[in-house]
């Protein structure tokens, strides 16, 4: 586990002092944070960092979790993608049992705090149990595009709170309370970002069966539509008939038989080109993530539909340009002509690789650019500070 | 006289801008004059002089971030051109410089029957902040302590002490104002307050404090 310290050699100078001040400032406040669970990415991989480190800065920090049945968790995951944008339909009778249930966890968990910070959306009801401190529903998705009934039902909880904080402007709901702006982070000291001697890299490529004879490119992303990796293999092959290039699709498919069939699709790609790798990887492969970013030469995230999605700042953060499709946060975290390009379409992909490739002084340029964007704008120490900037802004 | 005690002593603090959503968008530069005219103050300051709190050296050649959006997303590098050269620091207030803004819109837009309309996702965001000043502990009673705080303190102090104390009411005193009030060095305050904060960056604006307090040091040894 990292402690505040070790942030200093990667942090901008002065970060961890300026996180040890605002620290100060909030002495003797309560911090409590809810989520659906404390395994998995999003708020749970970020307090399982934040957590930690607020601790010990002597910040009284908590960090509860709700829980039910059956039920609970299927109303809860049909809840949550509706407001995420998708078609669901919800039973009267599934979401009467969702708000039940949070009842209870409301019974059962110690809500006192000065600052409760409840994350997305299965927790969201316990509001309505609060007897005291400043409420803040935090929320980790994009929910502009949210179904117009599942948004009127939650929003009756949602106006509860005292305050709403979101990944980036855009991502917000109609709500009658203040809306504050807190865009994710990554851990710069985490399995999946902390340096890698060029022996570990060579070696857990050698691992993963990826030869490093030609440049690399390399997407990683879930096997999923909204990452249009079949986009990518067609961008690679504009480029292959100008460069000898490797590309390494790595990701997920969780089992779901839309992305099963995608990778399927993947596979067969793959077997009629051998400089196409097609790695299906467990959710906990940080390191080989890691490893293989490093190794890359270009970072491809080619998403058509996402979220904030952290994968441009983990490449910058290794020193690589990197080649994004405009969607969600990437535009946020790639500064074009400066630490890589947004592209709108697979030609536009097969063009900047080309660029970069054709011109190769650019490549480490834009690498350094993106890492000196991403210590100032993307690491966990800028999300503390804001963080703590807004625990104080509640409670003064 | 440079080395003379100060009155009261000057207290470094640096801030964090809390960015607020006012869930308040435009999606086409008619839309974008037409909120300019309507959005709070605190928006106007957020997208102009906040801009360069939240920019560094090779995101600044727009200067606010209404000229950035005109440039990046609607593609009408004309009207980024004209949006870009808008000084904030050049008007006496917020709603001068939203009248201005409005009119460079209103000209633009003169004469043309359509205009280019983008998805909302590369939609103009209208947001504003709070900013939490944080005391960094470092004070001075000199101009030789000032010095040591200048240079080493977090660059938001130097945004903080400079730009916001310009602009709005701070608890936090401008570095001109204790210069001239607390040590009593009128010529020094007004050469702090030439510095053209416009299209540079918050550590070069530290830079040009620093020589110009050097000057002064030189000055009280001779």
């Amino acid at each position: 586990m990292s402690r505040i310290d070790d942030y200093r050699r990667v942090a901008t100078p002065g970060a961890v002092d300026f996180i040890l001040k605002l620290a100060e400032q909030v002495q003797g406040r309560r911090f409590l944070s809810v989520t659906g669970g404390r395994l998995g990415g999003g708020a749970a991989e970020a307090l399982r960092t934040a957590v930690p480190i607020l601790s010990e800065l002597g910040v009284d920090t908590r960090w509860e979790v709700t829980g039910g049945d059956t039920a609970y968790y299927t109303t809860a995951r049909s809840l949550q993608a509706a407001l995420e944008g998708e078609e669901r339909v919800l039973s009267d009778e599934g979401l009467a049992r969702w708000v039940d249930m949070n009842g209870l966890n409301a019974k059962k968990l110690d809500l006192e705090a000065d600052v409760i910070a409840v994350h997305d959306s299965q927790p969201a009801s316990l509001v309505s149990a609060r007897t005291g401190g400043r409420w803040v529903w935090r929320c980790h998705f994009d929910c502009s595009s949210a179904q117009a009934g599942p948004w009127a039902f939650f929003r009756r909880f949602a106006d509860q709170y005292d305050a709403a904080v979101f990944g980036l402007p855009g991502f917000e709901g109609r709500l009658g309370i203040p809306m504050y702006i807190v865009p994710p982070s990554i851990d710069p000291l985490s399995e999946r970002n902390r340096d890698l001697a060029p022996r570990e890299v060579s070696e857990i490529l050698a691992s993963l069966g990826v030869p490093r004879d030609k440049p690399l490119l390399v997407q990683v992303a879930p096997f999923a539509r909204a990452y249009d990796p079949l986009g990518v293999i067609n961008a690679y092959r504009l480029v292959k008939k100008h460069h000898d290039v490797r590309l390494v699709l790595a990701g997920t498919a969780d089992g779901e038989p839309e992305r099963l069939e995608l990778l399927s699709q993947l596979l067969e790609a793959a077997h009629e080109d051998h400089d196409v790798i097609v790695l299906e990887l467990p959710p906990e492969a940080h390191r080989q993530v890691n490893a293989l970013q490093r190794a890359a030469t270009i970072v491809l995230q080619k998403s058509v539909r996402a979220e904030f999605d952290l994968g441009p700042a983990e490449a910058m953060w290794k020193g690589k340009p990197v080649v994004g499709g405009y969607a969600g946060g990437l535009a946020q975290q790639i500064i074009t002509n400066v630490t890589g390009y947004t592209v709108y379409s697979v030609e536009g992909a097969a063009f900047r690789i080309r660029h970069l490739l054709n011109n190769p002084e650019l490549i480490p340029r834009m690498g350094a650019a993106g890492r000196e964007h991403v210590r100032r704008s993307f690491l966990i120490t800028r999300e503390l500070v804001d963080g703590l900037a807004l625990g104080v802004h509640l409670t003064r | 006289m440079t080395q003379s005690t100060a009155t009261r002593p000057f207290k470094f603090a640096g801030c964090v801008e809390l960015r607020q959503a006012l869930d308040v968008h435009a999606l086409d530069v008619r839309e974008l004059r037409q909120r300019i005219e309507e959005a709070p103050a605190g928006s106007i300051f957020f997208h102009t002089f906040g801009y360069f709190l939240r920019h560094r050296v090779f995101t600044t050649a727009y200067g606010n971030d209404f000229a950035r959006w005109a440039a990046n997303e609607i593609g009408d590098h004309a009207l980024a051109e004209r949006l870009a050269v808008v000084d904030p620091f050049g008007f006496s207030d917020l709603d001068e410089l939203r009248e201005h803004l409005v009119t460079i819109l209103q000209d633009h837009l003169r004469g043309r029957e359509s205009e280019r309309r983008v998805e909302f996702v590369r939609g103009f965001h209208f947001q504003q902040s709070q900013v939490v000043e944080v005391p960094l502990g470092v004070t001075a009673q000199t101009l030789g302590e000032f010095r040591a705080g200048l240079a080493t303190v977090d660059e938001s102090a130097i945004y903080l002490h400079t730009v916001e104390t310009r602009a709005r009411q701070r608890h936090a005193e401008s570095f001109a104002d204790w210069v001239r009030e607390a040590l009593e060095l009128p010529e020094l305050a007004e050469r702090f307050e030439r510095i053209d904060p416009y299209l540079t960056t918050i550590e070069r604006i530290r830079g040009r404090l620093l020589s110009l307090v050097d000057v002064a040091l030189d000055e009280a040894r001779r």
